[in-house]
């Protein structure tokens, strides 16, 4: 098996709070790693210092044997990592089609030239992106869709329009913010077959940050749990949840919540 | 009859820069308060082109939007990697230097003006470089530089976690948007025979502006709006003298409060709905000729 991202001793301080503190962990291929802990723990912030949306403060992210440190947001998704977002970043005012088209942009080669004389050049490249589209729009179940405007899509919707554009890139890794959020049971239940199914046909590996302990527990091969920025525990979904650090931390903390709600 | 040649003339060569415009702040999102300046420096090279050197009409029109397109690229590198507003008030700065440079190059006749030249473009070969300038619009924006455009004004964090190299993509934008500009201004300095520094000052990028906003930005179908009405209108209300540009300004302010999209509201011209009617009864006919073809054009 091969390690597709290491990350070492990873830290980013915003002033004089440690959003992330020295956390190690390493994905391998095809895995479905969890990234999980309590609100404000620093998992989004981890994403952000991956997609070069902040710069560590100091450690090492390797993805394929190389150093992403220094490199820009489009460097790394041409190099094989896109992502989600937590508080959803589609193309409002694009249809489904056009969100998905354009993320397609990579998957041809055609130039400017091309683009104003209509050779034959720009035209099998534009019909390969076309077939790509619909094919992937298919695959997930956004097809009948396609026309819509995105910010007019059911919350469900536009997250999997979202990793659909996500996917649209031929990435190798998937990076998933959690993907679940505001969606009902049945609504989880399909996404995880969905992840679970376009792992196995694009030959991704995923790392998924997720509230959800049950999706997380059902899907993830790995995880590491963290909190105020530190790893408290890893290891299988069994090794994580019977660690007591983590029913402290985590889960304790979320039946505070619940209860809250409730209350 | 001159008199109306003249007007849309003039309304095709602010077409032009309009064009250009839109492309900048309609699809990129980016706004610019100093297209006039690109549009000067246009026009002074094919000027200086023309007349000095000889060069025959069409190369310096060719050269005029080249040299704004290099000027622009420029401005860009130093300014483009700034937030939204900051490149806005950094373009205003930029039109209003190329005018005081121009009004202190003294060979060039200063703020008095550079006259003598010739009459190269009328209202024919006005209109056959806008319509180009469409066709050629239209079919970057319907490619994957097209829709990089439209991704970065959208969303410009998720355009880079898609790989668009956000940077370089605006200056693209910014480099075709001065082109037109530059074209523009060639065009109106070969048909004023009389340019001055004065012509291009701020006032005239803010009209740009309110062309491309009134017209409808992130549309094509609206530049051609815009600029034609904008140009028409005070020329319609001339009649009024002294009122008419307060009759011109309450109408723009009227039409942005009534359609604040844009008379085009983001649509193009295939899209209207009586476009679409007329089409599908178009298609009817095709289908009922020929059922093969699923009634698809
Ligand atoms: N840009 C920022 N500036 C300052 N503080 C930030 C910034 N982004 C995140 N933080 C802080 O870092 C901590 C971790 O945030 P985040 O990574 O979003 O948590 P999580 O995704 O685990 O809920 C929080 O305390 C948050 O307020
Ligand atoms: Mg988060």
């Amino acid at each position: 098996m091969i390690k597709v991202l290491e990350i070492n001793n990873l830290t980013k301080k915003f002033g004089g709070l440690t959003a992330v503190d020295d956390l190690t962990f390493h994905v391998w291929e095809n895995q479905i790693y969890g990234l999980i802990g309590p609100n404000g723990a620093g998992k989004t912030t981890v994403f952000n210092m991956i997609t070069a949306v902040y710069a560590p403060t100091s450690g090492e992210i390797i993805f394929n044997g190389e150093s992403l440190v220094g490199k820009s947001s489009y460097e790394i998704a041409r190099a094989g990592i896109t992502r989600t977002f937590q508080n959803i970043r589609l193309f409002k005012e694009m249809t489904v089609y056009e969100n998905v088209h354009t993320a397609c942009h990579l998957n041809t080669d055609y130039n400017i030239w091309d683009s104003l004389i209509h050779n034959k050049n720009y035209k099998s490249g534009e019909k390969q992106i076309r077939q790509e589209v619909n094919e992937l729009l298919e695959r997930m179940g956004l097809y009948e869709r396609r026309d819509e405007v995105a910010m007019n899509l059911p919350y469900g919707d536009q997250r999997r329009l979202e990793i659909a554009r996500a996917v649209a890139l031929r990435p190798k890794l998937l990076l998933l913010d959690e993907p679940a959020a505001g969606m009902n049971p049945d609504e989880t239940n399909e996404l995880v077959k969905t992840i679970r199914g376009i792992r196995e046909d694009f030959n991704l590996t995923v790392l998924l940050i997720e509230h959800h302990m049950d999706l997380v527990m059902n899907i993830c091969d790995q995880i590491v749990v963290i909190n105020f920025g530190k790893e408290i525990a890893k290891g299988t979904a069994q090794e994580v949840q019977n660690h007591p650090e983590v029913i402290e931390a985590y889960l304790g903390k979320r039946e505070e919540e619940l209860l809250h709600v409730d209350a | 009859m001159e008199y109306y040649l003249t007007v849309l003339t003039l309304a095709g060569i602010n077409l032009m820069v309009v064009l250009g415009l839109g492309l900048l702040t309609g699809f990129t999102g980016l706004f610019s308060f100093g297209h006039a300046g690109f549009m000067c420096i246009g026009a002074y090279t094919s000027a200086i082109l023309t007349v000095t050197l000889k060069v025959p009409f069409v190369i310096a029109l060719i050269a005029a939007g080249l040299v704004a397109g290099a000027v622009s690229l420029l401005l860009g590198r130093l300014t483009l990697k700034l937030k939204g507003d900051y490149f806005l008030i950094a373009t205003l700065g930029f039109g209003e230097s190329v005018r005081l440079i121009f009004d202190n190059i003294e060979p060039l006749g200063g703020a008095r003006g550079f006259s003598g030249i010739a009459k190269n473009s009328n209202f024919v070969s006005v209109w056959i470089v806008c319509l180009i300038g469409i066709f050629f619009l239209v079919r970057l924006m319907n490619s994957r530089y097209g829709r990089n455009f439209t991704a970065i004004r959208e969303e410009e964090l998720a355009s880079s976690t898609i790989g668009i190299d956000v940077f370089k993509t605006k200056l693209l934008s910014l480099f075709i948007s001065a082109i037109y500009a530059g074209v523009g201004g060639s065009l109106y300095a070969h048909y004023m025979t009389f340019i001055k520094p004065s012509n291009f000052a701020l006032i005239k990028s803010t009209e740009f502006t309110i062309m491309a906003i009134i017209g409808g930005l992130g549309s094509i179908t609206g530049s051609v709006i815009g600029a034609l009405l904008l140009t028409i209108l005070p020329e319609v209300l001339r009649f009024i003298a002294d009122w008419r540009m307060v009759i011109y300004g309450a109408a723009v302010v009227i039409l942005i409060i009534v359609r604040p999209k844009g008379i085009a509201g983001g649509k193009e011209f295939k899209d209207f709905f009586f476009v679409v009617w007329i089409r599908r009864l178009f298609n009817k006919r095709l289908a009922k000729k020929d059922p093969g073809n699923g009634g698809k054009l």
